[in-house]
């Protein structure tokens, strides 16, 4: 999996949760909560989306990790293609 | 009729609603005097093919696409009926204190849809419980639509979902007037609410009942009264009046759609879901009571009747108990135009009438091909509307399984 590929999965996991935003202008550097008003239920549905779309289990302690797009890529994709391999 | 103190008068000063056959009074009034169904095609996973009341209201005029995913759809009808309601209503929303405002919404089941939702999903992870959502108990908690009412209106006054089977929406009405006149609240949102067509397993319970419609012609399929009749059509759907005191109302000129004047409630206590006609009897005469009013003196009753072979004539007994002398009492019904509401039903089947208070016109029940002997009774309006003259009282049934049974009278309000 490249970064460009799960960067588009993180945005329809996204869209689902908050449809009305423009996924265009979002910032890869700026967290979530702050560009798209989330609130804890709405992390709670990334960690879900993630866990539904990737069969990958998410320890609470690495929440923090999923706060932006860059920081979500940088956690996200070893992980992913380790389980691929 | 029982004389009351203006403060312990309570009126109808706004409504919104949200029926399969109209998206507010108007449209819904429109389609009961043209003989208009709600009824249609509709299959549900598991269950299949059947009939269904489906409304479509725009959700969206109240709730972000965002929130509607967030909620229930018991919630966003809550919240559309209530958004109609308050512009409805006139009030000055802005200079209502909010802690005095009371949230009563009627509902038969709650939980159903989110619970076999979860189900579904989890069941694709071979029912890994891991993968269940965080939104559950959020979406179930048995105050969920009336909550969401709080968190979309900023109404920080009493809320909870009064659960009593299909009698709900009488029965939130009833609590909506009793805070009033207690003195908890000073402005309340009361009526029903049903998702219910978005849960299979009401269709397939109903189903195993026996006491699922079955028809060729989906608009033809709820037939109370008539002898072919064979069962319900569920429906979803939403109610909320505001409710107010005769003091308050008149002191902001207030539009007046009419009082609650007498209710009663009481419960079966014979069996799970087989209704008792004595006991809806004795409901009757206790909302006649609690008004102050006399059988004959009842212009409309709007029937509960939902199309079961036995739920109908056993109705139809407690009335000709009743009304045995009343010759100037109308009978209709409305669960032929759109099914059983369940929740909303006793709120929806009332706002349907009162506009009967202006044009004196009693809308019909149709359907009835053939009238069941057992539920001949005097008056009875069918296939077509009926011009009366003048209309000065409703009185609206509903009943419920575990045997509840609410009754709501409603005068025309003349100051």
């Amino acid at each position: 999996m490249t970064a460009d590929e799960l960067r588009a999965s993180i945005i329809d996991i996204l869209s689902e949760i908050a449809p009305d935003e423009d996924y265009d202008a979002l910032k890869d550097d700026v967290t979530f909560r702050e560009q798209l008003s989330m609130d804890s239920m709405d992390m709670l549905d990334v960690v879900l989306g993630l866990r539904r779309r990737y069969k990958l289990p998410i320890p609470e302690a690495d929440y923090p990790k999923l706060a932006s797009m860059n920081s979500t890529i940088e956690y996200l994709l070893p992980l992913l293609n380790e389980k691929e391999a | 009729m029982r004389p009351r103190e203006e403060s312990e008068r309570i009126v109808i000063t706004g409504l919104g609603l949200a029926a399969p056959n109209g998206s507010n009074l108007a449209e819904f009034r429109r389609a009961l005097l043209a003989g208009v169904s709600g009824v249609v095609p509709y299959e549900i996973r598991y269950f299949g093919k059947t009939f269904a009341g489906v409304c479509n209201c725009d959700v969206l005029k109240y709730q972000s696409r965002r929130e509607l995913r967030r909620g229930t759809r018991a919630g966003s009808l809550s919240i559309y009926c209530v958004g109609e309601a308050l512009a409805d209503c006139g009030v000055d929303w802005e200079r209502v204190p909010k802690d005095r405002v009371g949230v009563y919404i009627g509902v038969t089941e709650h939980g159903n849809v989110e619970t076999e939702n979860e189900i579904y999903e989890i069941k694709q992870y071979d029912y890994d419980c891991s993968y269940w959502s965080h939104h559950h108990n959020p979406r179930t908690v048995a105050n969920s639509p009336a909550g969401e009412v709080t968190l979309r209106y900023g109404i920080t006054g009493p809320h909870y979902c009064v659960g009593a089977a299909c009698a709900a929406g009488n029965a939130a009405l009833v609590q909506g007037v009793q805070q009033l006149r207690l003195g908890e609240v000073d402005f309340v949102f009361a009526g029903g609410v049903s998702e219910s067509i978005h849960t299979f397993g009401i269709f397939a319970a109903f189903n195993a009942q026996n006491a699922l419609a079955r028809n060729d012609d989906a608009t033809k399929a709820s037939r109370p009264f008539d002898k072919d009749r064979n069962g319900i059509v569920v429906a979803e759907g939403g109610c909320v009046y505001v409710l107010e005191r005769l003091s308050d109302a008149k002191k902001r000129g207030a539009k007046i759609y009419g009082e609650i004047v007498g209710y009663g409630m009481n419960s079966d206590a014979s069996d799970f879901v087989l209704p008792n006609a004595e006991r809806q009897a004795q409901c009757v005469r206790k909302a006649l009571d609690n008004a102050g009013l006399a059988p004959e003196e009842i212009d409309i009753v709007n029937a509960h009747a939902t199309a079961t072979v036995a739920g109908d004539s056993l109705e139809i007994q407690a009335l000709r108990d009743v009304f045995a002398d009343s010759k100037k009492t109308y009978i209709n019904n409305t669960k032929s135009f759109i099914g059983h509401a369940m929740g909303a039903a006793g709120a929806l089947e009332l706002a349907g009438n009162l506009p009967a208070f202006d044009d004196g016109v009693v809308h019909p029940t149709i359907n009835v091909d053939s009238l069941d002997p057992d539920c001949e009774i005097e008056n009875l309006v069918l296939n077509e509307p009926k011009q009366i003259g003048r209309v000065r009282t409703i009185l609206n049934n509903s009943f419920g399984m575990l045997g509840i049974n609410a009754v709501v009278i409603v005068s025309k309000y003349e100051s």
